[in-house]
């Protein structure tokens, strides 16, 4: 079944900024979908539509088959919204600002409260109840927002940067909570700037830009097209510049640090070989980027528009 | 959504905007009963036994029903304007957005807030008129009638006032230079018979008098205007408002991209 439909979606902003130019796109039932691209590609005028936040220009958009322009309630009773930017009342407390949005999905109050103890329990923030939205970190702000996102148990979260400032040992600790919620049957579609996020979280993914999705596949297939990976060797011994290897581009970073690029067609024990017979130890080795990372900025680069490459 | 879930999301937008307003007591329920209070004794107690009668009645009398529909007026204003600019200024309108709530629903939990407030604090200033003169309505219903009316219609304009304003000026502009003239020209602190046949004529496009003279009639039985025609004339107005509240609304203008 699919969990989100979105067909020919356009939008022009008054000042006549076209933010999507006739994207499709389909998100299945149960599945952990990145949406990528750089700022301004389109990624939050999409969602800010399907959670009714943008007015859009043209196309249509379902979730689990309920038209949000024909049956706009059922639609939105199915979603929950984790938006990029702090959006509550920093004045209210905790537990109130999970209540009152339950309130809001028609919730009566008793089971709001219910709700909302669940959440707030889950997102380690049951101790903060009582305090005022403004007096919480920055992490847990996030997290209120998710608790808040979920109380209605919607069938399809849309976190747009879920993890955006927020310290390594929450992010994963984020990551923990999203995977058990996928794997409890709800769909999630995720914006973020961290692409080592998409690759380990997500299955399937959508690179927007321009307004224009550029790739839509699964993250495997996604990762096959990746032909040339760019491989850092720190050295034992130093050197004066880049030895020249049979088949493999080597670029001098500095008398210890090497760039190497490694075809896909060839094995990487040539390069030690060859590093070998030239006296060269390597001591240790990293990927210069993460591999979605390499494969979105070639994406990206592509499709820039001529006057940005020239 | 059904109905009754359509029920549970307007009573918790309405709770919102009363506990709201309650929990700043000192900025909405204090400032007003202190103006009041001031007004009382200054234009009732010591100007006021100098004027001698207005209309038949002593002249605290004749400007209480006034000023407590004054307070109504700038309170029900006031909650609404800043409520629901405060919203769109702390983006939080999008908890609303997203949600399934109606828009009939989001703007009636926001005029109901304004009511609440506009009448919480008109309840307040009457009790302190208690001090100062006798009150007793001649025409309960009509005064009851008038003033939720008022209420409704005023919230609805602090509704339309908070959906174009785009900073926190916009939402003092029209209270200030708007409001408090139509409020303090409306027939509060004197009867149109005293005026001259030209102002008496522009005060007569005040819709401000019409309210203020209506709830003068329920509570005293005086009126300078007719008090079927006004009432119809504020239903009339208010349903207008009403409905072009909620088109903005459905077109998300202020609050959607």
């Amino acid at each position: 079944m699919t969990a989100l439909s979105i067909r020919h979606l356009t939008k022009t902003y008054a000042n006549g900024v076209q933010a999507l130019k006739d994207i499709s796109l389909d998100v299945r039932k149960g599945e952990f979908f990145a949406l990528l691209g750089p700022n301004g590609a389109g990624k939050s005028t999409t969602i800010g539509i399907v959670s009714s936040l943008v007015n859009k220009s043209g196309g249509e958009v379902t979730v689990f088959g309920h038209s949000l322009d024909e049956e706009r309630g059922k639609a939105k009773r199915l979603i929950g919204v984790v938006p990029q930017e702090f959006n509550f009342n920093q004045f209210e407390k905790v537990f109130d600002i999970v209540v009152t949005q339950a309130g809001f999905y028609g919730i009566p109050a008793a089971q709001a409260r219910q709700q909302a103890e669940k959440y707030l329990r889950k997102l380690g923030l049951w101790d903060k109840r009582d305090s005022a939205a403004r007096q919480l970190s920055g992490g847990m702000k996030r997290r209120l927002m998710i608790a808040r996102a979920l109380v209605h148990e919607p069938e399809l979260l849309i976190l747009d940067e879920p993890t955006a400032g927020v310290d390594i040992e929450l992010r994963r600790s984020m990551w923990d909570f999203l995977t058990e919620l996928n794997g409890l049957g709800k769909t999630i579609i995720l914006t973020t700037h961290y692409l080592e996020e998409a690759e380990s979280l997500c299955r399937r993914i959508a690179i927007i830009d321009h307004g224009v999705i550029v790739e839509n596949t699964d993250m495997k297939s996604l990762l096959e097209k990746l032909q040339v990976e760019t491989f850092i060797l720190d050295l034992a011994e130093p050197v004066t510049e880049a030895p020249e290897l049979n088949g493999f581009e080597v670029r001098w970073r500095d008398e210890r640090t090497l760039e190497v690029a490694v075809p896909k067609s060839e094995a990487l024990n040539s390069v030690f070989q060859q590093l070998a017979a030239k006296n060269i130890s390597v001591m240790s080795m990293r990927n210069k980027a993460n591999r979605l990372e390499e494969l979105f900025l070639r994406l990206v680069e592509r499709n820039l528009p001529e006057e940005s490459t020239s | 959504m059904s109905l009754y879930q359509q029920w549970v999301a307007f009573l918790t937008l309405v709770v919102k905007e009363i506990r709201r307003f309650l929990r700043i007591w000192p900025q909405t329920l204090l400032p007003p009963a202190i103006t009041m209070a001031l007004y009382f004794v200054i234009f009732g107690n010591l100007i006021g036994s100098r004027i001698g009668e207005v209309g038949g009645f002593d002249y605290m009398q004749y400007i209480v029903p006034g000023l407590i529909m004054m307070s109504v007026i700038q309170n029900s204003y006031g909650n609404v304007v800043s409520s629901f600019y405060g919203t769109k200024f702390q983006h939080s309108i999008e908890e609303m957005l997203v949600s399934p709530m109606s828009s009939v629903v989001i703007l009636s939990g926001y005029v109901a807030g304004g009511v609440a407030r506009g009448l919480a604090v008109g309840f307040i200033v009457t009790c302190l008129a208690l001090f100062f003169t006798d009150l007793r309505p001649e025409h309960a219903w009509i005064t009851l009638l008038v003033v939720i009316m008022t209420a409704i219609l005023f919230s609805l304009a602090g509704f339309i006032n908070a959906v174009f304003a785009n900073s926190f000026d916009d939402i003092s502009i029209i209270p200030t230079f708007v409001l408090t003239p139509l409020t303090y020209l409306g027939g509060v602190f004197y009867s149109l018979d005293q005026l001259s046949d030209f102002w008496r004529g522009v005060s007569l496009l005040n819709p401000v008098v019409y309210m203020v003279n209506t709830f003068r009639y329920g509570i005293l039985g005086v009126s300078d205007v007719n008090v079927a025609a006004s009432l119809a004339a504020v239903f009339v107005i208010t349903a207008a408002m009403f409905c072009f509240c909620l088109w903005l609304l459905h077109r998300g203008t202020g609050i959607r991209h």
